[in-house]
């Protein structure tokens, strides 16, 4: 346990980092799929594209799409940036199905009172069909926070990876068995801490869903 | 061979031709003194996921089946499942790995990717057994099928659709769980990656990467034309089915 009180300044430094690198995707991915769900709900064609090709890209295993990167985006093999737009992939792949699924649930007889009550697409959008998909949206962005703060360690074995450091640099022999595990519950404890952030954040958004399953309970 | 160019960027056309003569290499299909071709690593990839499956399907699905069928711990698979997601594969694998030491690296590997399966086929299976229609099993309790029939031939062949989705999910997730193995000194196509890496051979590198998405695309669509067979047609997703589906797809796992 001495190397953990030795190192403590380095590993909430490397935490730090790491979150930086899983969450700045989810982001980005968040800001691109919102758009993208939006057009794969209202055209058919764009769902035909979009659907399947999302789901091809989730299909691809993250090292593999690490080292892919620089061969799409023509950046430098040991860039941190190949990490971050793969981590950006897997989000939209993740976010745009759910987005559209999520727009699609919403019922029609309220968007018709919605349109009724003098509502243009624009505002309908912002105002009743996209916090209707909140939960959704929010259980999507959960899953993708998640596996990224997992994923991002993987990226260590291309040099770029966060926390995923302590693991590998401690495996090296004589193994170091205090660093490696300090990474791993460190990983968990961030995973645990923005999931658990995530899904305040979520209820606090859509008050009608809290109040929704206990009154059902009551019954 | 490698060429041991380090910079990818700017000549990307460039890349693309060293990865495709890589891959055309005849050097690289064949084993020689010792140094494995694609055959082998392919080889050695499918069997780590082929193992890790049969494991993890044996365990899980009867379980979940059970679970689903009874309804007794529905919670605790849901909780499970959760906190597995968390967890960092690299750092189970490498813990494993150590812990049981090298000679026994291929089964810390097998636990390792069994753990990573488990967690995915149980709650599809769970999901599957407990969305079956109560009207149709209710049916076919009236018609006077004991229990084990009733799971076996009504709610199992119901719940197929979102069996299979996770035995997808599963499988992709194990795929790309061995391809991580080469971090800890084993083979699988992930070797490609890790030497090219290690080397500065960015041609390996890539080919490997190529060679991974590859299997795991092509095992995808495999799977998805199993499962097409396999199922009944009367639970196939149907476009106009869209808003059921919304709902079973959230229980899609992570890779």
């Amino acid at each position: 346990m001495n190397w953990v009180g030795d190192h403590i300044g380095d590993l909430l430094s490397v935490s730090l980092d790491h979150l930086r690198l899983a969450l700045a995707p989810v982001l980005v991915g968040l800001l691109l799929s919102l758009p993208l769900g939006w057009a794969a709900n209202r055209w058919r064609l764009a769902r035909a594209i979009l659907v399947p090709v999302s789901g091809l890209l989730y299909t691809i295993p993250s090292l593999a799409l690490f080292v892919m990167m620089p061969l799409i985006l023509g950046t430098q093999i040991l860039d941190p940036l190949n990490v971050q737009a793969a981590l950006t992939v897997y989000t939209v792949a993740l976010l745009v199905r759910s987005i559209a699924d999520a727009l699609a649930a919403v019922p029609a007889p309220v968007i018709a009172a919605a349109t009724a009550m003098g509502y243009r697409a624009a505002g309908r959008f912002f105002a009743v069909e996209l916090p209707l998909a909140a939960p959704v949206l929010v259980a999507g962005v959960r899953v993708a926070a998640v596996s990224n703060i997992s994923l991002v360690a993987v990226g260590q074995i291309i040099g770029v990876g966060g926390l995923g450091y302590f693991l590998l640099h401690g495996a090296q022999s004589p193994p170091n068995y205090p660093e490696i595990i300090s990474g791993v519950v460190l990983i968990v404890v961030l995973a645990l801490l923005i999931d658990g952030l995530l899904a305040f954040a979520g209820s606090r958004l859509t008050p009608w869903a809290r109040v929704g399953p206990k009154a059902g309970a009551r019954r | 061979m490698g060429t041991g160019r380090t910079e990818g960027g700017g000549a990307a056309v460039n890349v693309f031709e060293q990865v495709i003569a890589w891959l055309t290499d005849p050097d690289h299909w064949k084993t020689t003194l010792g140094i494995a071709g694609i055959p082998q690593r392919l080889g050695e990839h499918l069997h780590y996921t082929g193992l890790a499956m049969l494991v993890a399907a044996v365990i899980a699905i009867p379980l979940g089946a059970y679970i689903g069928h009874t309804g007794r711990g529905g919670t605790v698979v849901v909780g499970v499942v959760n906190s597995f997601r968390a967890l960092p594969e690299l750092g189970l694998l490498i813990l494993l790995v150590l812990a049981m030491g090298v000679l026994l690296a291929v089964q810390a590997l097998t636990i390792a990717l069994v753990s990573m399966a488990v967690p995915v086929l149980l709650a599809g299976t769970y999901a599957g057994i407990r969305n079956v229609d109560p009207a149709v099993v209710d049916a076919a309790r009236g018609m006077g099928m004991r229990e084990w029939e009733i799971l076996l031939k009504v709610e199992l062949p119901n719940a197929l659709p979102l069996i299979f989705g996770a035995l997808r999910a599963a499988t992709l997730q194990v795929i790309a769980t061995a391809s991580i193995a080469a971090a800890v000194s084993l083979g699988g196509l992930g070797r490609f990656v890790v030497d090219g890496n290690a080397f500065r051979e960015y041609d390996q590198m890539a080919a490997g990467a190529v060679l991974i998405a590859a299997l795991a695309i092509t095992v995808e669509l495999l799977l998805a034309g199993v499962q097409w067979l396999v199922v009944s047609p009367g639970l196939r997703d149907k476009p106009r089915g869209r808003r059921t589906r919304s709902r079973l797809s959230t229980a899609k796992a992570t890779t």
